[in-house]
């Protein structure tokens, strides 16, 4: 229904908005996963807010990337639902097109195009017209020059505009790679360990930049330094082999039970 | 020398006269000296240009336009073909095919019709897919749409597939291998292992005339001065800078909202339609297209030109087809067996001394005179930390 036969779903998957009357903008529901024969997600169900800050946590193998790659389009779940708002269905689009429709992701190495500069990291993943056409024949309008200094404000690179990535500092790379997903104005941005090899007060900028995103986009955090998620986290979702173990505040999950059991518990243990 | 290469005003000049006039000046006025040369001076002086040298110089230029479309999809997008001989090779052949049927009832068996290996192997008519081959226009389609439809068939597949690295680099081998194989067969109906030559005349105009020789040499420098500035828009536009992404991160790329295989597909096209008319200029130089071009040897040779020449700058892939060329037209008249070894060894040479390739010493050797920008104002990341609101905002 979204996607044409002559392999241009471009301008419908662009003028696609999600449907989020209901107050969601992501329905994850009875999702399972299974890589020759271990669960890595089983009978999952999560539902993000509109505008909301969610922390995922879990330990290592609890599903919490397999779950960013479901929703991204990498990995097609055995079973389940997931949508983007209420009508778009993620499992029928591909990467690019899941990108396009207004998810961002942020990966756990930070993934920037090292041998371009900073500025054209940004510009290349400004939102519009993908195709190969308007690429080869693209001008940088005034507007899109405009965004892209915001970004490069927001994120604190102004002066490295034009270094090339590569030369940035690792710190310096997560930013970007954040930045680059800002540019494309994406609805519900997932951020896959932002703050893993940044030193304390890169950490801090960090947290203040997600926390000032949400509101206006959606924001899903997997992140396994725990005063980083304490100082951010609205609403924690704990993963546990492939399902939700619990949810809530902060203070909620560090009461519960199961919760202080697996996860917690070895933690202090 | 230093001082005057720092002054303001020729650094405007370095900066405004970018790699794509440069080149364009250097082929122009080489082109014009050989011709000039090759005209106005009598055999035996000593500014005398041979017949025999300005075709050894116009097959440089078509290795060199070779080398320029492997840069393309390797230096830029990262796709290691090792299959590039074969695009060159379909162009030669459709090149061949027009030629042959100039020969007309000039050839041994005087058939007006049929080539000679036809008339040979006692066909009766041309198959089919030999129509309209002694129509110019239809041969000139046939150099771009012949390696250009292989390259969508071979891309699209491979890299729907993800296909990428080491895997294709081989399947690009045995792509180039299977034609090697099926072009030996006197049933594909392309000269079997002889191929296609004793070629008369291009366009009504005799190929041993010396007039035609360098008309040929002069088109070939045009053609590649076209194709370098197509390269050249390319990598240099938005697109250039996608297939840039797609080589470093090709996952990055598509979660930005990208469909990397069209991006890929489509240079890869495009770099064949180069390969293919280099291959299609060679023909009528060299006077015989055989399934040799085919030989895997053949691509692998085209990749190390560029490696030696230094991938990724456009520039350099020219400067490398052409010196290795050149070499390898030296060395082989004083050691033919010798030269693999050769070339095997400056591969390696290269790739250990000098990873970017001729090109990447000079660069080298221009950052020493006059350092790029960004290398000049170290302090640039403090000034960023001040500019950022939110430290600002933490420091009071």
């Amino acid at each position: 229904m979204i996607v044409d036969k002559h392999g241009s779903p471009l301008s419908s998957v662009d003028n696609l908005k999600p449907d989020t009357r209901h107050g969601m903008i992501l329905y994850v529901e009875d999702v399972s996963v299974s890589f020759d024969g271990f669960k890595a997600l089983n009978d999952l169900n999560l539902y993000i807010g509109d505008g909301e800050l969610r922390c995922l946590i879990g330990a290592n193998g609890a599903g919490k990337t397999t779950l960013m790659d479901v929703i991204t389009g990498k990995t097609r779940p055995d079973k389940g639902k997931v949508s983007f708002g209420q009508q778009i269905d993620l499992l029928e689009l591909d990467e690019s097109e899941i990108a396009r429709a207004g998810i961002g992701r942020k990966f756990q190495k930070p993934t920037v195009f090292e041998a371009l500069s900073v500025f054209e990291n940004i510009e290349l993943s400004l939102s519009g017209d993908k195709g190969i056409w308007s690429s080869l024949f693209h001008k940088l309008s005034g507007e899109q020059q405009d965004k892209i200094d915001e970004v490069l404000q927001t994120i604190g690179l102004t002066a490295e505009q034009h270094y090339p990535a590569g030369r940035l500092s690792h710190g310096q790379k997560q930013w970007l790679e954040i930045g680059m997903l800002l540019a494309a104005e994406p609805r519900l941005l997932l951020v896959d360990e932002p703050v893993a090899g940044m030193t304390a007060q890169e950490t801090e900028r960090t947290a203040e930049l997600l926390t000032s995103l949400a509101g206006k986009h959606s924001v899903v955090v997997v992140e396994h330094d725990m005063a980083f998620v304490r100082s951010i986290a609205r609403k924690v979702t704990v993963l546990h082999q492939g399902t939700v173990l619990a949810e809530g505040s902060m203070d909620e999950i560090q009461e519960n039970k199961d919760v202080r059991e697996v996860y917690l518990g070895e933690e202090e243990a | 020398m230093n001082t005057l290469l720092n002054s303001p005003n020729v650094k405007k000049i370095t900066e405004k006269m970018s790699s794509l006039h440069f080149v364009i000046a250097i082929l122009f006025a080489s082109t014009l000296y050989v011709s000039v040369c090759n005209l106005m001076f009598a055999e035996g002086s000593l500014l005398h240009v041979s017949d025999y040298t300005v075709s050894l110089l116009g097959k440089y230029l078509c290795y060199a336009l070779l080398a320029l479309a492997v840069d393309l999809v390797w230096g830029y997008c990262g796709i290691l073909s090792l299959g590039h001989g074969a695009f060159f090779a379909l162009g030669g052949y459709a090149m061949g095919m027009y030629l042959m049927r100039q020969i007309g009832d000039r050839g041994v068996y005087g058939n007006p019709e049929l080539p000679d290996f036809m008339v040979f192997l006692n066909w009766t008519e041309l198959p089919w897919y030999w129509a309209g081959s002694d129509n110019a226009f239809v041969m000139i389609l046939l150099v771009f749409a012949g390696p250009g439809l292989l390259a969508f068939i071979f891309g699209t597949l491979a890299f729907r597939s993800r296909v990428s690295g080491v895997y294709l680099s081989i399947m690009t081998q045995a792509m180039t291998y299977a034609l090697l194989l099926s072009f030996f067969r006197n049933e594909m109906g392309f000269g079997g292992n002889n191929g296609l030559t004793d070629f008369k005349e291009i366009f009504g105009f005799s190929l041993q005339s010396s007039n035609t020789k360098l008309a040929l040499f002069m088109a070939t420098a045009v053609m590649l001065a076209i194709g370098y500035a197509i390269s050249h828009f390319i990598v240099n536009s938005k697109m250039g800078r996608v297939v840039t992404a797609i080589r470093d991160s090709e996952d990055r790329v598509r979660f930005v909202g990208y469909k990397p295989q069209h991006y890929k597909v489509w240079i890869f096209v495009v770099s064949a339609m180069l390969a293919g008319v280099a291959g299609a200029l060679y023909v009528p130089q060299v006077g015989i297209i055989n399934p040799g071009e085919f030989s895997p040897l053949n691509s692998i040779e085209i990749v190390i030109w560029v490696a030696i020449g230094g991938r990724g700058t456009l520039y350099g892939a020219l400067v490398g087809a052409i010196v290795v060329s050149y070499a390898k037209t030296r060395f082989t008249a004083i050691m033919p067996e010798a030269w693999l070894f050769g070339l095997g060894g400056l591969f390696v040479l290269v790739t250990l001394l000098l990873p970017k390739g001729l090109a990447g010493l000079v660069t080298n050797l221009m950052d020493k005179i006059d350092p790029p920008a960004t290398e000049k104002k170290p302090s640039g990341s403090d000034k960023s930390k001040s500019d950022d609101p939110t430290l600002a905002a933490e420091n009071k």
